[in-house]
């Protein structure tokens, strides 16, 4: 409710702008123009949202899985964590969008780039919030595991994982945000598909209502997946 | 710059009852229980401890994992062993420390009391022939307090138990042995002749509390 008066109002001045300083359309389209290119063109749009859509869903997936594993090697084997903090450290000092031309040249214009950068945009936040909350454990917990002479595996599975799970939960939530950003960068390097690809092509041909409802259609889909995995987390109480 | 505890010499016979050590805060009782059990206690131990390979242990903070049902939270040390959980005598310790029909309730919906009772049926589960309570009752009000003073008593008969506490009147009312922890010294403390529980009003009980409290307030 609140989101909705808040989208009306952003909307409302929206349109004030438009009509007070009345700025060319091919700048600043007025919503309702926006509104009518995303209906004219309703058919390509949902094609494009579904590949970018796609190209999310992959490497969001992918990249949290990766984290997961990365934290969980790093606690469970001096060796990996050895191997990985490092990596973890540097990756935080390196724009990540910085490798999308790279990737590119790499993989190709096809959805492969797209996902590697949303999956090295994902996994480091994620394998390092978790194994923040892994190493996190209260020292009065870890008693229980040495009285048992429990495994490092059993002390990971029934005392830190569940101490880990509001970190975890905070950085998928966060994942869930950055990975729109990821597929959308992917896209402006070099893409055939994609709301990323038709904004720039758009753009290009001053279709500046059409390059808005890609843009409007990129908010709706990146505000629908934070709702959704915050509803999935609030369930398993993360 | 000074960094670490200074050792003290400590010789301490664990036989079956109730030992309960007593003393100022700092004194060291909390590391001595932790030596016992074989946990990190960041102080040099030089000497020799005799305990059992598994003890069962009850600390101030209950303990109690709260992802956990009251029944997952006393399987966990069978969990954490690598051992099969034994659901059926998880549930009849649940039945022994008064907590029947409660096996699948989360923590956060229990009392303290009824927290610290789960707390005793985790403990409890290790069937040890060593029990190390460390201050498990002092967070309780005192009728509850009471009632899980008598149900540890009762739930660990027959075996050693060492109980760490601050108050002197608990320390009076369960111990076999008393002893008292200062200046890296353990002295043993004189008890009133009845067995415990003792009775606020059991004789000699006054006097031994008063000396209790004079040496503790010294």
């Amino acid at each position: 409710m609140k989101a909705l008066v808040s989208a009306v109002a952003l909307i409302g001045l929206w349109q004030a702008i438009v009509s007070l300083t009345g700025v060319p359309a091919f700048i600043l389209p007025g919503p309702r123009a926006v509104a009518e290119a995303a209906l004219a063109n309703a058919a390509m749009l949902s094609a494009n949202a579904g590949v970018t859509a796609a190209e999310i869903a992959a490497g969001l997936v992918l990249g949290c899985v990766a984290g997961v594993a990365a934290a969980l090697a790093m606690t469970l084997s001096h060796w990996a964590s050895r191997l990985l903090r490092p990596v973890l450290v540097a990756s935080q000092s390196v724009p990540v969008f910085a490798l999308a031309p790279i990737l590119t040249l790499w993989l190709g214009y096809g959805m492969g780039a797209k996902v590697a950068v949303v999956v090295l945009i994902v996994v480091f936040p994620v394998a390092s919030a978790l194994h923040d909350g892994l190493t996190a454990t209260p020292a009065a917990a870890l008693d229980l595991a040495r009285l048992a002479r429990a495994s490092r595996l059993d002390t990971l599975i029934w005392l830190r994982l569940p101490h880990a799970l509001p970190h975890l939960g905070a950085a998928l939530r966060i994942a869930a945000v950055y990975a729109p950003i990821g597929a959308v960068i992917g896209e402006w390097v070099g893409a055939s598909a994609g709301l990323g690809h038709l904004m720039l092509v758009s753009n290009a041909r001053m279709k500046t209502d059409l390059m808005f409802a890609a843009l409007a259609v990129l908010a709706v889909l990146t505000l629908g997946l934070r709702a959704a995995v915050d509803a999935a987390l609030r369930r398993l109480e993360m | 710059m000074l960094d670490g505890r200074v050792l003290f010499d400590v010789r301490l016979d664990l036989p079956p009852g109730w030992t309960c050590l007593l003393g100022p805060s700092g004194a060291g009782k909390s590391t001595i229980l932790r030596l016992l059990a074989g946990l990190p206690t960041g102080t040099r131990f030089d000497g020799r401890v005799t305990a059992p390979p598994r003890v069962a242990w009850m600390a101030q903070d209950d303990l109690l994992q709260p992802r956990l049902s009251v029944l997952g939270n006393v399987l966990l040390g069978q969990r954490l062993a690598g051992t099969a959980p034994d659901a059926p005598r998880a549930r009849a310790l649940l039945d022994t420390v008064g907590l029947d029909g409660m096996a699948d309730r989360r923590p956060d919906s229990l009392s303290g009391g009824q927290r610290q009772r789960v707390a005793l049926a985790r403990a409890l589960m290790e069937d040890a022939p060593l029990a190390l309570l460390d201050e498990p009752f002092s967070a309780l009000d005192a009728g509850t307090r009471r009632r899980m003073q008598d149900l540890a008593r009762e739930r660990l008969a027959g075996r050693a138990v060492l109980l760490v506490t601050h108050d002197p009147s608990e320390a009076l009312r369960l111990g076999d042995h008393v002893h008292l922890l200062a200046e890296g010294r353990l002295e043993p403390m004189p008890l009133p002749p009845a067995a415990p529980p003792r009775a606020l009003t059991s004789p000699g009980l006054a006097a031994a509390h008063e000396a209790l409290m004079t040496r503790l307030a010294a």
